[in-house]
């Protein structure tokens, strides 16, 4: 049971630490929580119509269809947070501004809410699948499967009580910076995520280029340890990446600031930007 | 808008630019949440491609950090995993989903 529950736990999080990165990061904006259950909804059932199909779409492509179904999912979780870190950079003063001025809820920002409920699916999917399959896994055995099962289920509600945690952890942060600190937060995850869906490119055999090791820190940190997964999912670390990882890393994040930069309103003033 | 372009033509050029993969065929079969061989010798600096036959009824991940690899293979199916070029050395792999039995090396000579 221990096993089950520590299995589906690991999966879960990665998911859940994207999950509250989310919720803190739209903190104060109108109709949120309904976009953020659409996500997560859309998420789950994506995730059992992704496991039904597991076979298919693993042998879709010559044998490389997971790989590519993963890089694509990676890739377009990349470009909706990079979309919605631009119009953070447009509009994040407003908000935080009318935040406050009314200490309520902000109706604007409809718009980066589907960017970041198609993230919040997304992630909830890629990693839901395993979850399921796993479940299913036991299910299908029978033999020892209700105890198996009852851990599999505590792991998903301590994934939700860690993303929960997550969340209110990021609240702590007081007004002023959450959308500096959180779009940081999202432009690094957006960084590991390119740079995983790159490396599921040269696991199907499409890009094979740059694939040597550049270090091997699996000494210092495995990535297997539950530490090391939430650093991968956060800060996309990686106990031996390919030089080609480690470019796609450094270029998604240059992309993201460069695309924040120019997304920025036109000068204001007296503009004194703060040191962050 | 601009940044993203720039990552989608980069992205375009190396797969362009990357040639097409030669690979030969192994095969490692899943019983009882064991690998079989637990051992596979393969040729160093070539890119390789093994087929994982799971045989139980549960799915099972054949995950490596070493060989920078994630591939869930369903029950009663199989999956292709496609590895290297490696240096010679030893790749430990293992079935996440069984990690106590799951367990096998990669050698690369």
């Amino acid at each position: 049971m221990l096993g089950a529950l520590i299995i589906v736990f690991r999966e879960v999080i990665e998911a859940g630490l994207i999950v509250g990165i989310v919720m803190a990061a739209t903190r104060g904006v109108l109709g949120r929580g309904r976009w953020v259950t659409i996500g997560v909804g859309g998420g789950v059932l994506g995730a059992s119509v992704v496991a039904m199909f597991a076979g298919a779409i693993s042998d879709a492509f010559q044998g490389a269809g997971q790989e590519l179904f993963n890089a694509a999912v990676l890739g377009i979780a990349v470009i909706m947070l990079m979309w919605h870190n631009a119009w953070m950079a447009r509009h994040g003063r407003e908000i935080a501004d009318e935040m406050r001025r009314v200490g309520t809820a902000v109706s604007e920002g409809a718009k980066p809410l589907t960017a970041l409920a198609i993230v919040v699916g997304l992630a909830v999917l890629r990693e839901g699948s395993e979850v399921v399959l796993f479940l299913y896994g036991i299910m299908a055995s029978g033999t020892s499967g209700s105890a198996l099962l009852i851990g599999g289920v505590l792991g998903i509600a301590a994934g939700a009580a860690f993303t929960a945690l997550t969340y209110f952890g990021l609240l702590a942060i007081p007004n002023r910076h959450i959308f500096s600190v959180t779009s940081w937060l999202i432009a690094l995850l957006a960084a590991g995520m390119a740079a995983q869906a790159m490396q599921f490119l040269n696991n199907a055999g499409l890009v094979v280029a740059l694939d040597s090791t550049v270090w091997d820190t699996s000494w210092l940190l495995s990535e297997k340890s539950i530490f090391g997964r939430l650093l991968h999912t956060l800060i996309g670390y990686s106990e031996q990446p390919t030089e080609m990882q480690l470019i796609v890393y450094i270029a998604t994040l240059f992309a993201m600031f460069l695309l924040m930069r120019v997304a920025r309103p036109s000068p204001r003033p007296p503009l004194h930007a703060p040191a962050e | 808008m601009r940044g993203i372009l720039v990552v989608i033509g980069i992205v375009g050029l190396v797969v362009a630019a990357s040639a097409v993969a030669r690979a030969d065929d192994y095969v490692l079969t899943i019983k009882d949440h064991r690998f079989s061989p637990a051992e596979i010798k393969v040729p160093a600096n070539q890119r390789i491609l093994i087929t994982v036959i799971n045989e139980d009824l549960t799915p099972e991940e054949f995950d490596s950090s070493a060989l920078k690899v994630e591939k869930v293979v369903a029950g009663k199916s199989s999956g292709v995993v496609r590895i290297g070029p490696l240096k010679p050395g030893r790749y430990p792999f293992i079935g996440e989903y069984n990690e106590a039995t799951a367990k096998g090396t990669v050698i690369a000579e």
